[in-house]
């Protein structure tokens, strides 16, 4: 019987996965999608703009839309973007994001030796395969978690935002401590304003502007977009890039070629869903698959000197995780990575509060936006194969015009978040912020989700408290929320836990004073 | 991105090991003042549940000891960090190049109007760091300006602050 009634709601997924493309169809959104593809590339190519703060600030724009069009351009700007990062890491040898520095390694030198249309279409075709199998995990994924999770109570809501934040302490690269220090400094900040339980000011010390908090809009662009303009002033940018024209008869000789990595695209595919689901993210995604493409290909040791398989496996990887990373948004409200909770901000601004319940109320925006997840793909992977002269000319454009641009442009986003000049003054605090952060390894993902969720976060844990009049053990009082937490707790002690087996193992050998040069 | 230790460091270039400290510092007194914020507001259980301050006091605690722990260990690696540099003088220079117009860019906001002060912005940049031309600075400046009016005002219908050009206008 049960398997009966599994069958009828997968076919009524179905027939909602066709409505949405109906919905995603109409020449509106269509025109939409292109808009949203076309400013993505230019956001994922330009410095200091990336998927998170690009949408951020494109975010007020799309107010007067209706939601499901918004989230359609929104969502295929983050698309866009993450196109975009690969065509000035193989070009320029700039990563435009953070998660195609993986790609520099064999991207640049292909097209130093003159490879360069056969890198783009190798990049381009992969960040498609690595999304598409995000997507098509997400269309059937989705529904059943989202089915699952209506079942969950404040103490396992709180027990995946839990294991969402052990988890960037587990997998991050980044010092535990640091990673610790950035997501508490989000939650610190998250709490600043108004307490939304019991009406009492926090942490206003008699500011009025404080009263609405932070709004982590404010800190994306600041983190992200002012931050990122410091370092690459820093840096003093001379673009000496190569030509980026990609003949037809390359792009089909590639594909041919391509066929060949299939097992490399496969990993590269799973650890990319991993990485998203688990909010990981795109940029470990990328190192992660590149690292385990070399240990596996037969010409391990020519990585780095333009290997094909190189441009594959990070590529794949940072678009199956960038993607995937909307799973545990639509389904638990909960996203897998910055990009993803400005997402999820958007969606709270029009009125739709993302979990499972979204599934069962707006049945048209969930099935509009996976279905636009196809065919903003399919769109994007064409306008980057036959546009890419065109993203290399902007980037020829001196730093010294784009630059205050930037600024100008991050500037009018912060301020149209509240209509609050504060909120500029609060953006350039961020980015002093971000740019010390970047360059002391704070990681600024944690910091991002930790603002976003504060709030939903101390409210479920509240509620947890509040029925089970102030004891922990209702974490533990069932056998899901219970392995949850045990799953975050291993997540939390992992560094340690790796470290006492790097210990032990090295222990008669070496000393441990070698360790510190890691 | 990496940084790598640098040995020669030169006069002015800022350590990496002193940045760290004060940043490491500055972190765990700000756990202390969501502690004694959370202490303020109460953070026990009142009739009708916890207290606002119950669950930003431990956020707090753990912000501040995480704080005070990356202080202990960078004292404890001081002598190993000596000569890591965070960033040199001459990094530094068009950092503050940036930084600084970027400031007075926003202090001025408010008396101008974005559009002003953001074609003054992006014109005396260019002029300043890029060294370009007056009058091809300005025509890009105010073509930029004009175009996000026209973005923002006419096609989003997204008000901006405006000043006095803009009201003398007609906006």
């Amino acid at each position: 019987m049960a398997n009966i009634a599994e069958t009828i709601l997968l076919e009524a997924d179905f027939g909602n996965l066709m409505h949405g493309f109906a919905v995603a169809l109409t020449f509106h959104n269509f025109l939409f999608m292109l808009l949203g593809i076309t400013l993505g590339v230019l956001i994922g190519v330009l410095p200091g703009l990336g998927g998170a703060n690009g949408i951020a600030i494109l975010l007020p724009l799309t107010f007067t839309m209706s939601p499901t069009s918004a989230i359609i351009m929104l969502s295929c700007i983050y698309w866009g973007a993450l196109f975009g990062g690969a065509i000035t890491s193989i070009l320029f040898n700039i990563p435009g994001e953070p998660w195609s520095v993986a790609t520099t390694f064999d991207g640049y030198p292909m097209a130093q030796k003159g490879e360069a249309g056969r890198a783009l279409t190798a990049a381009f075709t992969s960040s498609f395969v690595g999304a598409l199998f995000a997507i098509i995990m997400i269309t059937f994924l989705a529904p059943i978690i989202a089915r699952f999770a209506l079942r969950f109570g404040p103490p396992e809501y709180f027990a995946i935002q839990l294991l969402t934040f052990c988890s960037f302490v587990g997998m991050g690269r980044e010092p535990p401590a640091k990673t610790i220090v950035a997501m508490m400094l989000g939650f610190a900040l998250a709490a600043v304003g108004l307490d939304t339980v019991t009406g009492t000011l926090r942490m206003t010390y008699g500011f009025t502007s404080l009263l609405q908090g932070f709004d982590f809009l404010i800190a994306v662009i600041g983190l992200f977009g002012l931050g990122e303009i410091l370092l690459t002033m820093e840096e003093g940018l001379a673009f000496k890039g190569k030509s980026g024209k990609i003949d037809p008869a390359i792009v089909l000789k590639t594909w041919a070629e391509l066929g060949r990595y299939w097992a490399t695209s496969l990993r590269a595919c799973l650890v990319g869903c991993w990485m998203g689901v688990t909010p990981g993210g795109a940029t470990p995604a990328s190192f992660m698959s590149y690292g385990i493409a070399r240990r596996m290909s037969k010409r391990g040791n020519e990585f780095g000197d333009g290997v094909i398989e190189g441009v594959v496996a990070p590529e794949t990887a940072a678009h199956a995780a960038g993607t995937s990373a909307l799973l545990p948004m639509l389904t638990l409200g909960i996203p897998g990575s910055p990009t993803a909770a400005v997402l999820l901000g958007g969606l709270l601004i029009w009125g739709l509060q993302p979990g499972p319940l979204l599934f069962v109320e707006k049945p048209d925006f969930v099935w509009g936006l996976i279905a636009s997840m196809y065919l903003g793909n399919i769109v994007g992977l064409a306008i980057v194969l036959t546009t890419v002269p065109w993203w290399a000319a902007i980037l020829r454009v001196p730093f010294s015009i784009i630059a205050p641009i930037i600024l100008v442009i991050c500037a009018i986003g912060a301020y149209t978040v509240h209509n609050s000049m504060f909120d500029v003054a609060m953006m350039i605090v961020f980015g002093v912020i971000g740019y010390v952060f970047k360059k002391l390894k704070y990681p600024m993902a944690p910091l991002v989700l930790a603002l976003v969720l504060g709030d939903s976060a101390e409210t479920a844990f509240r509620q947890s408290m509040l029925a089970s009049n102030g004891s922990l053990a209702v974490f533990w009082s069932n056998g899901l929320v219970g392995s949850i937490c045990a799953l975050a707790i291993a997540m939390l002690l992992w560094p340690v836990i790796g470290a006492l087996i790097t210990a032990a193992r090295k222990g008669g050998r070496d000393k441990p004073a070698t360790r510190g040069a890691a | 991105m990496e940084a790598q230790p640098q040995h020669a460091r030169a006069k002015g270039d800022v350590e990496t090991r002193w940045v760290e400290l004060v940043v490491a510092l500055l972190i765990a007194v700000a756990g202390l003042v969501v502690i004694q914020d959370s202490l303020r507001v109460g953070i026990n259980w009142a009739p009708e549940g916890p207290r606002p301050g119950y669950f930003p006091f431990y956020i707090g605690v753990i912000l501040a000891l995480a704080g005070l722990y990356i202080a202990v260990t960078t004292l404890m690696k001081w002598r190993a960090m000596a000569g890591r540099v965070f960033v040199t003088r001459a990094q530094l220079g068009p950092v503050m190049q940036m930084l600084i117009p970027a400031i007075i860019y926003v202090a001025v906001l408010p008396l101008t109007g974005i559009y002003v002060a953001s074609a003054i912005f992006i014109g005396g940049f260019m002029v300043w760091q890029g060294k370009y031309r007056w009058w091809l600075a300005a025509i890009i400046a105010i073509a930029i300006c004009v175009g996000l009016f026209y973005m923002f005002e006419v096609w989003f219908l997204v008000p901006l602050p405006k000043g006095p050009l803009e009201s003398w206008l007609g906006y």
